[in-house]
């Protein structure tokens, strides 16, 4: 029995032991001497988890009476998260050494993020979705705050921590609800609650809040406001990280509670995931339009971002948990390069986060200007590159599921989004002279500027097959 | 019977009224005084239940370890309890609208509460009552095994919470002096002086 459940957690167990002994090696040995290895110990350990768990056998299997789920969507999940956090650790390294930030805890708070993250995606249980939660944002809320001696980042990880408890207390108070209602915890069990008898005002309730709470973890408008401010204070390297693998956790969570626990009620939340998709399109679209730092313009960005995921989510079906997931595995390949140029957007060894700074970028650096602009048309959705697939998979899961209203408003803030990553563009190829950016490209940087631009212009073939892989994930969600 | 009425209404009311000083009396310290009583109060409450355990750990934990150290803050740190409640005038009827409808909402939901039909039934198969056993016992028995990855999960947060606090707080200072009991203890009193016969007029 025992024996039976570890075997089905053992990525998440060798993760958790692997952090523990990472760290008694750090403490033991020499502190922040050992920073380099473990870092890149946690990079290694976290690729070869990606490859094991995405070979891993076919099929569902579920450990400790049902608080566990290791099923194909959970997998694919996982898969990105891996990567996304293994790739982001590894661009952090020359970073964290040249702002005196390396220390040994930070990729260990990683690796327990990430460990975190891959319960989340794998919870089958309202409290075990709540103590995956609260494992990754912990670590999180710690990371943000790193760069101790600044202002701007112990305040990212304060107003991080404050609204995040509030976000938590939201979606453990509709937790609470729906366990009051249905009497259990499982999420099976709430799917054969709701299917033998009717919906009722305090599950519905139990529902919106849970909504909301998970809305906060996912930077969905209206629950965004803490999302600008921590992605400006947060070290780059961190914010890199918020912008990938912790949103592809929370929005697999999202799917996960919808579809697994609340499935029988589609009708019920689909409204709800409408609203946050429109309102975030919209706010994304529109209030990124005044930034000029780069890092609070990424945050518009991922709000917009997370509005069309949820669209998706909103569709209720399949193909819209199949474009979610594709949606996600693309948007975390755009950042991975996006960030790979921000961290190094310097000038006299100091970061300059103003876009007005790459004013005719082009002519200092051609390549990388270029590959810049390759990421930015993708992240705007102009075909025909890969990003313009994902908002595809989603528009047209959303006119599938009726929900054509909401695809036409889709469009719109796509078309409005547009302008401020064209504007980018624009000032690299025709802007005002700027002083120019002299910061050197490490060479691990530049291959994942060039592989994340690679992959947007020939990932147009068949997107790496990404989406058979997400249709099958997606399938295993939905049965 | 109207003794354990007697004694939930005394704990109850203690626990709402403590509460309430928590939150209005002027001097913080008081305040944390009245949120002792209110955890025992609770704890009366939870013996009431017949949660034995529940109720200890609330007076182990929280009274004897999590107050006493926000008293120890409240006293040791120079906070300036005023100047925090400052904007508290003007937030005041923005909060109060907010949870005034809050409270109308759920005051609809409970209203209308119902539950589902199999629910209590649900509810009891997760944790079947214990019959002879103490209820420490039973709880051991369901934390350890069937809530054993919950358990392990609340220890990992825990791991977090104190690598997260040493991070952001720990500062090692190279220019402290600080005590080396082994120096002290192997130093050798017959090498600590030394004897300079200093000629008249010359100096060292």
């Amino acid at each position: 029995m025992i024996a039976a459940d570890l075997s089905t957690v053992l990525p998440e167990l060798l993760l958790a032991i692997y952090a523990m002994a990472a760290l008694m090696w750090g403490v033991y040995l020499g502190k922040d001497t050992q920073a380099r290895t473990i870092l890149w110990a946690t990079v290694g350990v976290l690729f070869v988890l990606a490859v094991f768990v995405g070979f891993a056998p076919e099929g569902t299997r579920t450990a400790f009476g049902g608080m566990f789920t290791n099923d194909g969507f959970g997998r694919f999940a996982k898969v990105v998260i891996l990567l996304g956090a293994a790739i982001m650790l590894a661009l952090s390294e020359d970073y964290l050494t040249r702002n005196d930030l390396m220390k040994f805890e930070f990729p260990i708070l990683i690796a327990l993020a990430v460990l975190g993250m891959m319960m989340m995606v794998s919870a089958g249980d309202l409290m075990a979705l709540y103590m995956g939660l609260e494992l990754q944002s912990l670590a999180l809320y710690v990371v943000a705050s790193f760069r101790r001696d600044s202002l701007r980042s112990t305040e990212a990880g304060l107003k991080y921590f404050v609204l995040g408890a509030l976000s938590s207390g939201l979606l453990l108070y509709g937790a609470s609800l729906t366990y009051g209602y249905t009497g259990t915890t499982t999420f099976a069990g709430i799917t054969s609650v709701l299917e033998s008898e009717d919906m009722s005002l305090g599950l519905l309730f139990g529902i919106v809040f849970m909504c909301c709470g998970l809305a906060f973890k996912v930077s969905a408008a209206p629950f965004h406001m803490w999302t600008p401010d921590v992605y400006e204070g947060s070290p780059t390297p961190v914010t890199g990280f918020f912008a990938t693998a912790p949103k592809v956790a929370a929005m697999a969570l999202f799917a996960r509670l919808l579809h697994d626990g609340f499935g029988a009620a589609v009708s019920d939340w689909q409204q709800i995931l409408a609203f946050l998709a429109l309102v975030s399109m919209f706010l994304g679209a529109i209030a990124a339009i005044g930034q000029r730092n780069i890092k609070r313009l990424m945050a518009f960005s991922s709000i917009g971002h997370m509005g069309f995921a949820l669209m998706g989510l909103a569709a209720g079906t399949v193909e819209g948990v199949q474009a979610m997931l594709i949606y996600m595995a693309i948007y975390v390949a755009m950042n991975i390069g996006v960030f790979a140029f921000i961290l190094n957007m310097e000038k006299d060894g100091r970061p300059v986060m103003d876009i007005g700074s790459l004013g005719l970028y082009s002519r200092v650096e051609p390549a990388r200007a270029a590959m810049l602009a390759v990421l930015m048309f993708s992240l705007a959705g102009v075909p025909p590159l890969v990003g313009f697939f994902g908002k595809f998979y989603v528009l047209m899961a959303a006119v599938d599921a009726g929900l054509t209203w909401l695809a036409v408003a889709g469009v719109v803030a796509s078309v409005i989004g547009a302008f401020y990553y064209l504007r980018i563009i624009y000032l690299m190829y025709f802007g005002e002279p700027a002083d120019a950016l002299d910061g050197k490209m490490p060479v691990v940087h530049f291959a994942a500027l060039s592989a994340s631009a690679f992959v947007m212009v020939f990932g147009i073939i068949n997107l790496f097959g990404v989406e058979d892989i997400a249709a099958a994930a997606a399938a295993t969600l939905l049965q | 019977m109207t003794i354990t009425v007697f004694a939930f209404y005394l704990f109850a009311l203690t626990a709402v009224a403590a509460g309430l000083m928590v939150v209005l009396s002027r001097n913080p310290v008081h305040s944390v005084l009245f949120l002792i009583l209110t955890f025992f109060s609770a704890a009366g409450l939870f013996v009431l239940m017949g949660a034995e355990f529940v109720a200890m750990l609330l007076v182990i934990v929280y009274v004897g370890a999590v107050a006493v150290l926000f008293l120890f803050v409240v006293m040791m740190l120079d906070v300036d309890f005023a100047e925090l409640k400052d904007g508290l005038a003007q937030y005041m009827p923005v909060g109060l609208l907010v949870g005034i409808i809050l409270l109308m909402e759920l005051g609809l939901v409970f209203g209308h509460w119902i539950i589902a039909d199999g629910a209590p039934a649900l509810r009891q198969a997760v944790a079947p009552m214990p019959e002879d056993t103490h209820n420490t016992v039973a709880l051991g028995n369901l934390i350890y095994t069937k809530y054993i990855y919950l358990f392990q999960t609340s220890g990992l947060i825990l791991l977090v919470a104190m690598i997260g606090a040493i991070v952001l707080t720990l500062r090692h200072r190279p220019d402290i002096k600080r005590q080396n009991v082994l120096e002290q203890m192997y130093r050798d009193p017959a090498k600590t002086m030394q004897l300079k016969d200093v000629k008249p007029g010359q100096g060292l």
